[in-house]
């Protein structure tokens, strides 16, 4: 930290090379792995002018990819926060025999590639999985259409809220909630009143990453989803369709939506971190 | 309309945390429960909260099982030891919120409510503080807060865990007498814990010397600083100089100690420890005498004397300064004890924390 003062005449002169060597080197990685690369979409998308740029965004099967992602992530989201919440509570405020186990469970979507996570669902919902011919004697469609899509990406969403809420509940303890519950409140004005608010920031940052990831993601969807055009195509699959299309206007096109989703939601959560800190 | 505690007894996995507490708790009292950290205070108190739930063992009020009750049905008020003030909340709301959970039929109007939070908040002398959250509070503030939070529903027992172990000595001192105002024109059956004595005996109608998980005594703080009944509550209320005499025909006999201002003691003849506290010795020079003085140390107001004799006994002293001017180290003095406690037994026995509820009642005068 810099001192508010001035350094005393007699203070050495601090030696500040190595200091603006670490920054240039940082400016530098960031400007050619994040920044340039980020530009250039934008760059590409525009580069036939917005003519071009908006019919390429207007193609029924790029707008269907984009309507599709938004319906995941709707779904996702609501299904995330009860998840996280209650997994959160359970974890925090009772101990139980599996309690360490289930922590660990919470956590394994984060360790496991996402691609496996499709596959493994392949296996079980397939038709040739474990459970292809129960579902296909029910006519019960999940793999290739909307149903695996979600479930695949809860799968690897569904650690992002319990990861965020659950430490604030521990540091916080349960102190207010024991008090309210001696002021006579029942469970749910204890949750509703008490709980809740202060959590709130924490909620909403877990929510917010895992909408990003929701939105963004590609290995686990890409397996369950079998990447019908204008069907089960979501926005990542679809501009990877584009790209090897050779249509690279189109797949910079649909990347810009793509990176505007993800740029908003950056913006709204380092406005959340300020509220948090 | 009383509170009735009987053989509860609580453990945690491997420790028995109380062992069979018995305690009757009359209206109106302000009760202490003092005793030092893990002695079972704090866990007694939060079954009384119904916050925990005991082994075995009784807890009803005024004839109602209260085990079998809830904490909200019991309608206590509790007050935490880093007072869990609702941080989202104003002051004001944080004071409703007991009387804004009612169910619809039983909850009284808004304007009812705003008008109870507006008395209590004058009557804690809080009235400016209504409108601000309580990460704009001192410690103290916190404090009044958390307790006309716990007032508002006009509970049947107010307990409060520590209530003056987070804040600084002199905020500690103020808040202690104006506790000791708002029990006695409220009017409720209050149950503090602390593990500070001089706080227990100044606030409280009777202190209840918590121990290992058992009631070592329970009296009127006079009673208790007076006569010790275990050598535990001598040893934690200051009588810290453990002196082994003999005991001959109701009197202890130590060479070098002046013991007559003793009373007779109503004890068989043979080894006994007796308990005394510094501030109670009068070193006085005589050369006959075997103790030496070795120390002294200036505190200010008081000398700390230290003498010891050739056998090794050290006892500490505490004299006021003018008194003690003619003290000179190496020099040869009696002691003269004003007041102090006698139990039966050798030191060994008496210097080994006494484990057991059986012989801690045999330990009894």
């Amino acid at each position: 930290m810099t001192p508010a003062t001035a350094p005393a005449a007699l203070a050495p002169r601090p030696d500040r090379r190595a200091q603006w060597l670490l920054v240039g080197l940082a400016v530098a990685l960031t400007m050619f792995i994040v920044v340039v690369p980020l530009i250039y979409i934008f760059w590409r998308a525009l580069s036939e002018g917005l003519g071009v740029f908006a019919q390429n965004i207007l193609a029924p099967d790029t707008l269907h990819a984009i309507w599709l992602t938004s319906v995941v992530a709707v779904i996702t989201l609501p299904v995330n926060l009860a998840i996280g919440i209650a997994a959160a509570w359970l974890i925090a405020r009772f101990t139980f025999p599996g309690r360490k186990l289930l922590l660990t469970i919470i956590e394994l979507p984060f360790s496991i590639s996402p691609i496996i996570a499709g596959v493994c669902y392949l296996l079980l919902y397939g038709r040739q999985g474990l459970l292809g011919p129960v579902l296909a004697a029910g006519d019960i469609k999940i793999l290739f259409a909307l149903p695996g899509i979600v479930m695949v990406t809860l799968f690897v969403t569904s650690p992002f809220v319990a990861r965020e809420v659950l430490p604030l509940m521990q540091a916080q303890g349960s102190e207010q909630e024991q008090a309210a519950l001696t002021l006579g409140a029942s469970g749910w004005q204890i949750f509703r009143l008490v709980t809740l608010p202060n959590i709130r920031w924490a909620l909403l940052y877990g929510a917010v990453l895992a909408t990003a990831r929701a939105v963004g993601e590609f290995g686990a969807v890409s397996v369950v989803s079998g990447a019908i055009r204008g069907q089960t195509n979501t926005l990542p699959l679809q501009i990877e369709l584009l790209f090897n299309d050779l249509n690279t206007v189109g797949a910079f096109a649909a990347a810009t939506t793509l990176t505007l989703i993800a740029l908003m939601v950056l913006v709204v959560k380092t406005v959340i971190e300020g509220r948090t800190r | 309309m009383s509170l009735v505690i009987s053989h509860l007894a609580r453990r945690f996995g491997a420790t028995q945390v109380l062992r069979g507490i018995d305690l009757t708790v009359d209206q109106g009292e302000l009760i202490a429960l003092l005793g030092p950290s893990g002695s079972g205070k704090t866990t007694l108190l939060r079954i009384i909260a119904g916050l925990d739930w005991p082994d075995a063992g009784g807890l009803s009020f005024d004839g109602a099982d209260w085990l079998a009750k809830s904490a909200a049905e019991r309608r206590i008020g509790f007050v935490f030891q880093h007072y869990a003030l609702f941080p989202h909340m104003t002051v004001r709301d944080n004071i409703a919120f007991g009387l804004s959970v009612l169910p619809r039929s039983d909850r009284p109007a808004k304007a009812q409510i705003a008008s109870t939070v507006d008395g209590l908040l004058s009557f804690l002398q809080i009235e400016g503080l209504a409108d601000r959250y309580p990460a704009e509070l001192s410690g103290g503030q916190r404090q009044r807060v958390a307790l006309g939070r716990a007032m508002a529903i006009n509970p049947r027992v107010l307990l409060l865990d520590e209530p003056f172990g987070a804040l600084d000595a002199q905020v500690r001192r103020d808040l202690r007498r104006w506790l000791r105002g708002v029990h006695d024109s409220a009017g409720t059956t209050s149950i503090f814990v602390t593990h500070d004595q001089e706080e227990a005996f100044e606030l409280a109608d009777r202190v209840v010397v918590m121990n290992g998980g058992v009631i070592e005594q329970t009296g009127h703080p006079d009673e208790i600083y007076d006569h010790p009944a275990t050598s535990f509550v001598a040893r934690f209320l200051g009588l810290t100089v453990e002196v082994p005499v003999t005991m001959r025909a109701g009197r202890a006999q130590a060479a070098g100690i002046d013991l007559s201002a003793l009373p007779r003691r109503a004890m068989a003849d043979g080894p006994a420890t007796l308990f005394l506290r510094p501030a109670d010795i009068l070193p006085v020079p005589d050369p006959q005498a075997p103790f030496r003085v070795t120390e002294i140390a200036s505190t200010g107001a008081l000398l700390r004397v230290v003498a010891q004799d050739d056998a090794g006994c050290r006892i500490e002293a505490e004299v006021p300064r003018r008194e003690g001017r003619d003290l000179r180290k190496g020099q040869p003095v009696a002691l003269r004890p004003a007041a102090g406690q006698i139990f039966p037994g050798g030191p060994q026995t008496a210097a080994v924390p006494i484990q057991t509820p059986m012989t801690l009642k045999e330990a009894r005068p």
